[in-house]
């Protein structure tokens, strides 16, 4: 108890946040669904070549088109069945999921690492140099979207590398937009006008006092715009622009299986409910974070969960008995 | 009013200055358009003709000058697909996208509306939670795959609807439905948060107490409020939809419009029509964003936009 007397803040251990975390993550079902789903995709793209039954590319002319398992004529072999080229359906599915999760992250840390440096640029230099990149994020924002990135990838040859490049430079802009206004409000806060009287020099000021306000807001920012490039990566792979054969990807199989919705249904199905699954966890889980890490949100849900009040009550139990 | 307006102008001629150029970056300096254009058994003297004729003897900045010439007098050169002028194909499958655009869009605004206050008047209940639940699956789903879908349900099993192309007013209901899609979604989620934010409004409880029916509140004080970032979003819808969405509905849906004619040019390497499609695309949103910022100072005189 006389800990708890001291006037002296206590300072929580990491492993008590992390708890405490985890804990508020299972109470907030959707988003502990969305969270266990997201870590699932991952781990089954981190492990395609252990856990996928077949080569994703091995041909097999004799058990073509094969149904899934639960219906007529499918079995146990192809669980999900089979495409137009005996390919194993589930293991394409498996093995998409690498595609997806490598350029979703690859272009979230390239666009947000880009975006993050002119906003910062723009919201600590202020004046002519923020008009000048704020001007290029406004025109670019004005661009053709989706026809810019199928005119650009087009002329320099589709590939998974094109695609990470190509959505890179056409989705910075965001990140660049918000950082920005984060600083503009974050300058005229006292610690920061303290920081640089005393005399410190604007890498250390952006570094060290102005780069920590940012790293909740992006990180929810970065989790929603995972979503946009899946499913940009997907449409663009399902037009035959993005990712190629023999690399697999979820909107590619999609494409592929296009010719055969007359007669076999689950090649669209299975390739789309992943980016569908993807998609969705993501969203949930994102929703947890937005909440999570907005303090206004937080009290909000403080006042309401069942979690916090188990959290407040202990300690006014106390007291009143105290 | 009127420096306003000419400030509009300036940033739109930014816009297209810069896809210009990045066009022309994207054409002239990484990819070379004779080797895209020509098939792989043209000769030599071929390739030298055709880089003649289309002036990549010049030098660049030579060649994005009249490049800029062009452009301005909407002179894209010829369709190699078409043999015939670019803009002639384009102008020719402009209206159809329009059309497609108009249905669907029109479909969302029309229901995302009631649907998102439907949600909002009772938070939390059940209506709103299947509403949430829904809008969520919609944002999550690839537009190309429900098209997919849409098209073994309705066309495949229960042979209701047209699979493909266009012809008769049937043909028009899948597409529209799947372009409608993502939009409603992402509207009916703004009206619902925007209305459970205004429906707490202190001045709501106000006019409540003072006895005014609550349609009245509605129509005249919160769909109000919320009109402007209503607006915003779906200005935001028309221009993606018009820059993105339509390519891949209408490939699914073979929908002879500007976005399947875009893949099609790219599938024959056919650069001149795909620069002619980015370009009036480009003009186009040009041209919504500054109607749209008129239309919000108008009805809206707090707004800066300078």
């Amino acid at each position: 108890m006389a800990d708890r007397l001291s006037s002296k803040p206590q300072t929580p251990k990491r492993l008590a946040i992390l708890g405490g975390l985890v804990s508020e993550l299972w109470h907030d079902k959707a988003g502990f669904i969305g969270f266990l789903v997201i870590a699932l995709i991952t781990a089954m793209a981190l492990l395609a070549p252990w856990i996928a039954p077949y080569d994703p590319a091995a041909q097999n002319v004799m058990a073509r088109l094969q149904p899934p398992v639960w219906l007529a004529n499918g079995d146990w072999n192809h669980i999900l069945g089979t495409d137009n080229l005996g390919r194993d359906v589930l293991s394409r599915v498996i093995w998409g999921a690498r595609s997806t999760l490598l350029i979703g992250a690859s272009v979230v840390l390239i666009a947000g690492t880009i975006g993050v440096i002119v906003g910062l640029v723009a919201g600590y230099a202020g004046g002519r140099v923020d008009g000048v990149l704020m001007r290029i994020v406004d025109i670019q924002v004005s661009f053709p979207g989706i026809l810019m990135i199928l005119l650009i990838v087009s002329v320099l040859g589709p590939s998974t590398l094109t695609m990470i490049i190509v959505l890179s430079i056409t989705n910075w802009m965001i990140y660049a937009r918000q950082v920005r206004s984060i600083v503009m409000s974050v300058r005229q806060v006292p610690y920061v006008e303290a920081a640089s009287v005393m005399g410190c020099r604007p890498r250390r000021i952006i570094f060290r006092h102005i780069l920590p306000n940012l790293v909740t807001p992006l990180l929810t920012l970065g989790i929603l715009e995972f979503t946009n490039i899946v499913l940009a990566e997907a449409a663009v792979s399902f037009l035959g622009l993005g990712v190629q054969p023999p690399a697999t990807s979820w909107g590619l199989d999609v494409a592929s299986g296009r010719d055969y919705i007359f007669i076999a249904w689950w090649l669209i199905t299975f390739p789309g409910l992943g980016i569908v699954l993807t998609v969705l966890s993501i969203n949930l889980f994102a929703n947890w974070v937005r909440v999570t890490t907005d303090p206004q949100e937080r009290e909000k849900r403080f006042a309401y969960s069942r979690a916090a009040r188990r959290m407040v009550r202990p300690a006014e139990d106390r007291a009143v008995v105290r | 009013m009127g420096s306003f307006i000419v400030c509009r102008l300036w940033h739109g001629l930014l816009v297209v200055l810069g896809v210009s150029f990045t066009v022309f970056a994207v054409t002239r300096l990484f990819g070379d358009p004779v080797s895209l254009m020509l098939p792989l058994s043209a000769s030599a003297e071929q390739r030298m003709a055709f880089a003649q004729e289309i002036g990549l003897d010049q030098p660049l900045f030579v060649q994005f000058i009249r490049f800029l010439g062009d452009l301005a007098t909407f002179d894209f050169g010829e369709s190699l697909w078409q043999r015939r002028p670019a803009i002639e194909v384009v102008f020719e499958r402009l209206p159809l996208t329009l059309m497609l655009i108009g249905t669907g869009l029109g479909f969302a605004i029309l229901l995302s509306i009631p649907l998102g206050m439907i949600a909002a008047l009772r938070p939390g209940g059940f209506l709103d939670r299947f509403i949430v639940s829904a809008g969520l699956l919609g944002l999550s789903m690839p537009q190309f795959w429900v098209g997919l879908l849409l098209i073994v349900v309705f066309s495949v099993q229960l042979k209701l609807l047209p699979t493909s192309g266009m012809g008769t007013p049937l043909h028009l209901v899948l597409p529209a439905l799947t372009l409608a899609l993502t939009p409603l979604a992402r509207l009916t989620m703004l009206v619902r948060s925007s209305m459970i934010d205004e429906l707490n409004q202190h001045y709501v409880r106000t006019v409540r107490a003072k006895g005014l029916p609550f349609t009245r509140i509605l129509r005249v004080h919160t769909l109000r409020n919320i009109l402007i970032s209503y607006m915003t979003l779906a200005g935001w819808e028309l221009i993606t939809t018009l820059a993105g969405y339509t390519v891949v509905v209408e490939t699914v849906f073979a929908w002879p419009g500007l976005g399947l004619t875009a893949v099609q040019a790219i599938q024959r390497g056919d650069l001149f029509l795909m620069q002619a499609i980015v370009f009036v695309i480009a003009l186009l949103i040009v041209l919504i964003n500054i109607v749209l910022d008129i239309v919000f100072k108008m009805i809206d005189p707090r707004i800066n936009l300078n």
